[in-house]
């Protein structure tokens, strides 16, 4: 994170209905989209792996990670290519809409509504022109595609 | 005309010294890794100087000094040690093989193109 | 001295240059320690540490010089027969040589050495090194160098006779060097004295015939006068004699200004230029596949001269590739080496015995193979020695010497490396591998596991024996993270064990992580490619060559044999068995330490050199899946290692992929 107390600096997009947010700093770049080769007994949520230049890029369906699972819409159109530590993964959503520059107080608490499961994957809500972003806790969302279910 | 020397040693680090000390100054610097490969550098041109270190496979300083001794064709060459013993009986034992003169490592390059000078003009 | 950049190289290339030294040392010890060695063996440890030493001393590591020449001088004891060469003098020099690599490890980084260990090691060994040790560090040449007067000196006169014999020439002395080097002592009067001069007619030109009679004013001590003739003094006739002193200036010279250093020859190659020149190597490949693609598409003669000049460029860049690779290959004898001081540690921690011994070591292997394979193999073969060797009392008993054996061995076998660990141990437990498996959980209650797949119990996760957890490595080391570790380098674990006998674990592994021989192939609709290495042979399947043991379990025959047939698809998820009798063609797998199979595939596409790209391995990922690779196409196609695949479709429904994201092939 860009550093408790100080300034956040954020890469919102959208993902069926609603509006996500992650760190700029975890973001390399972004791309349009490419038909992930799959892997064999993969989990949902890893959709299967793309070219980027040469390197083999795991692409993850945050959809699938984050809300009840629905069929493919066919509308993903940007993969957002992230990195972990030594890990780059790319994340695919609908579109990629501003960056935003906010201070850490601007982040408040997610509330004890949100959906089951989902809530440990949202770091916080931000308020934005009347709209939420939700804020997301980037290796927690990766978390199922890796050794493991879901 | 630079003059030229026939450096041996099995360091490839000492040679590299020897020769990054010896050729600014103006020197031919040849190199060998012991004394059987010396021995297979000493026509075309004929070295006017040999700087030799004692411990080395194969054949070792004192049995190149006695070698380059025996032949004729090589007399008056002159033959430095170079070396990082300092033992008296050792300096003896090469004088007596026919060594001209010894350099105990490590070498300050001025020193070693002083002392090559002196030997070989 | 020389320009600090030079230097820094050279310095540099010192620490390389000490690898072998330090190789040649670990060698030369066990050779000793075997009885193998004789006094050139002695010997040869004996130049090692010298040459160490020398290379030090000219780059002011005074620490180092100063261990190197107490370590020499114990050798050199040794070398003379003034030590006798007993268990406990062994253990020391292997414990100098041991704490002497590591002070060349620190020197190389630039830390600070460890005083208390150098200091206690010396204390051990000064007792015993040679009693002419010279003292440690700089010395200073007895030929004579411009010497510095110090201010207010008396100044001497001396008279000097000086007559060389034919002596003197022959060993390279020249009387004009000898007086200019008298010359920088102080102010000097030389006449040449011909009077023994033959006329020409009998003149002898090898013959000396010449002498001098010289006059030195100056602060030179009659040693000083002497010095420049020290080493001709039994060549010449020298007589030296005082004369009255004068007062002449103090005469000092300069030496002669440092000469700049110049740019050495050596040429070491950064490792990260290598791996930029493999990347490139491999997008060159694939560029070229990719080219090779397009002009297949066009109209163009097989035999013209674009599709020459194409396999022309296919030749040249796989040439390339080749040399690139060997670049990066290295004897893994340096790493076996290590496992050496591995065990002895080991030993020491466990008041246990064993000794290691090594085959092969000069085999071969790309280095990120060899770094990735110190860790595994550390465990390895501490487990071994943890697990497998026994206590001395009890091997006695067993009619076993007391001392353990644990062999280390490389070689090249079918386009891979197989590496063994094997030790003369206790061999597996397996009544308690079996009842740990349960008590974790591992084993279904009930079943009753054979000896062969007990022993593959040993690679589940979580299997880590409490035992485990030995002081050695702090933390339990299962074989399961060995096991993983080798997976991520594309390699294959093995085991063999006989109770009471011993144990042997097989590695075997791609000879480099970055390309490889496939083949390709179309399986429900996805582009996969095996190792040709492992694939034995193709057919082309006919109904008469399948029979059905049991409905969904289909054979193929072969040469007068039945093999199973698995379909791939099935395998991998992409779809449910496809009934037998379907056609498709059957891919044979499998040799030495892999049990023998028959893949169904639905074609074949292509034969060819992949480049290997990495899975990411914090990604979940199915097994026999073991890397990537990218097409002429760009497209991605998985690779995958049989020996890995599970022996039938896994109980899991093969998920529901819609046509629509599949990849044209």
């Amino acid at each position: 994170m860009s550093g408790a107390g100080t300034r956040m600096e954020l890469l919102t997009f959208r993902l069926e209905a609603a509006l996500y947010a992650i760190d700029i700093m975890a973001v390399r770049e972004v791309r349009g989209y490419a038909p992930p080769t799959p892997l064999p007994q993969a989990p949902p949520s890893l959709k299967g792996v793309i070219n980027l230049r040469g390197r083999v890029l795991p692409v993850i369906d945050l959809g699938v990670t984050l809300g009840p699972a629905r069929p493919d819409a066919g509308d993903r159109r940007v993969i957002i290519v992230v990195q972990l530590g030594e890990s780059l993964a790319g994340l695919l959503v609908d579109r990629v809409l501003d960056i935003l520059h906010l201070p850490a107080e601007a982040l408040q608490e997610p509330p004890e509504l949100a959906p089951e499961g989902a809530a440990p994957l949202i770091r916080g809500l931000i308020l934005e022109e009347e709209q939420v972003i939700r804020l997301l806790d980037l290796e927690r969302c990766l978390e199922p595609a890796r050794r493991g279910a879901a | 005309m630079s003059l030229a020397v026939l450096a041996v040693d099995d360091s490839r680090t000492m040679r590299d010294l020897i020769r990054a000390a010896l050729t600014p100054a103006g020197f031919a610097v040849r190199t060998a890794e012991d004394g059987a490969a010396a021995l297979d550098h000493l026509a075309d041109p004929r070295p006017d100087v040999v700087l030799t270190d004692l411990n080395m496979p194969r054949l070792d300083g004192f049995g190149l000094i006695a070698e380059l001794r025996r032949r004729e064709a090589l007399r008056g060459l002159p033959i430095l040690v170079l070396t990082t013993e300092s033992a008296p009986a050792l300096k003896d034992c090469a004088r007596r093989a026919g060594a001209t003169g010894w350099i105990v490592k490590p070498f300050e390059p001025g020193q070693l193109v002083a002392a090559l000078r002196r030997v070989a003009c | 001295m020389a320009a600090p950049d030079p230097m820094a190289e050279m310095r540099a290339a010192f620490f390389v240059e000490c690898d072998e030294p330090l190789e040649g040392l670990q060698a030369g010890l066990d050779r000793l320690a075997t009885g193998e060695a004789g006094a050139a063996g002695v010997h040869g440890l004996f130049r090692a540490v010298h040459s160490i030493k020398g290379g030090a001393g000219a780059f002011g590591l005074s620490g180092l010089v100063a261990f190197a020449h107490q370590f020499e001088g114990l050798l050199a004891a040794l070398r003379g027969g003034q030590i006798a060469l007993s268990p406990g003098l062994l253990a020391l020099l292997f414990r100098a040589a041991d704490h002497l690599a590591d002070l060349v490890s620190l020197s190389r980084r630039g830390e600070a050495l460890p005083e208390e260990r150098t200091a206690a090691l010396l204390a051990e060994m000064a007792p015993l090194a040679a009693a002419e040790t010279e003292p440690a560090g700089p010395d200073f040449a007895p030929l004579p160098m411009a010497l510095d007067l110090p201010p207010g000196a008396a100044p001497r006169r001396w008279q000097i006779t000086f007559r060389p014999r034919a002596a003197l020439f022959a060993h390279g002395h020249e009387p004009a060097a000898l007086l200019r080097a008298l010359a920088e002592l102080g102010t000097l009067e030389a006449r040449c004295c011909l009077e023994d001069l033959p006329p020409l007619a009998e003149l002898a030109p090898e013959e000396p015939h010449l002498s001098w009679e010289i006059t030195l004013e100056g602060p030179a001590t009659e040693a000083e006068v002497a010095a420049p003739f020290d080493f001709v003094e039994d060549l010449c006739t020298l007589v030296i004699r005082p004369l009255a002193a004068e007062l002449p200036e103090a005469q000092s010279q300069a030496p002669p200004p440092p000469a700049p250093a110049e740019v050495p020859t050596l040429v070491r190659v950064d490792l990260d230029r290598v791996e930029r020149l493999m990347n490139l190597v491999g997008e060159l490949v694939i560029n070229q596949a990719m080219l090779g693609q397009s002009l297949a598409r066009l109209p163009l003669s097989p035999h013209g001269d674009t599709m020459k000049g194409l396999e022309e460029f296919q030749r040249l860049t796989r040439d390339i590739q080749d040399s690139v690779m060997m670049i990066r290959a290295q004897p893994i004898r340096p790493l076996f080496q290590r496992m050496a001081r591995t065990l002895r540690e080991a030993c020491a921690a466990l008041g246990k015995e064993a000794r290691l011994e090594t085959r092969g070591e000069m085999t071969e292997v790309d280095r990120t193979v060899i770094d990735r394979l110190a860790e595994p193999l550390t465990h390895m073969v501490r487990n071994a020695l943890d697990h497998g060797i026994e206590p001395p009392e009890d091997r006695r008993a067993a009619g076993k010497p007391a001392q353990g054996r644990i062999t280390l061995s490389a070689a090249h076998r079918a386009g891979r490396v197989v590496i063994e660990v094997s030790d003369d141990g206790a061999g597996i437990d397996r009544a308690a591998v079996l009842a740990r498996a349960r008590a974790a959980g591992l084993v279904p209650p009930g079943a009753t596991p054979g000896p062969a797949e007990i022993e593959r119990l040993l690679f589940l996760p979580g299997f880590s024996t409490a035992e485990a957890l030995s002081d050695l490595s702090g933390r339990g080391v299962g074989m399961d993270v060995v096991a993983s570790a080798i997976g991520s380098l594309g390699g294959r674990l093995s085991l063999s064990s006989t109770p009471g006998q011993g144990t042997i674990i097989r590695l075997s592994l791609p000879l480099t992580l970055a390309v490889m021989e496939g083949m390709v192939v179309e399986v429900a609709g996805e582009t996969l490619v095996l190792p040709l290495t492992q694939v034995s042979e193709s057919l082309a399947l006919a109904p008469s060559d399948l029979a059905e043991l049991v409905p969904g379990r289909a054979l193929v025959r072969r040469q007068g044999s039945l093999l199973p047939l698995a379909d791939l698809g099935a395998l991998l998820g992409y779809r449910a068995p496809l009934a037998a009798g379907g056609g498709g063609v059957a891919l044979l797998t499998g040799g030495e330490d892999q049990p023998r199979r028959a893949l169904l595939v639905d074609r074949i596409l292509d034969q060819r050199q992949v480049v290997i790209k990495g899975l990411d391995e914090s990604f979940a990922r199915a097994p026999g899946v073991a890397a990537a690779t990218i097409l002429g196409d760009g497209s991605i196609a998985l690779i995958l290692d049989p020996g890995d695949l599970p022996p039938a479709p896994g109980p899991g429904p093969a998920p529901a992929r819609p046509p629509a994201e599949v990849c044209p092939a």
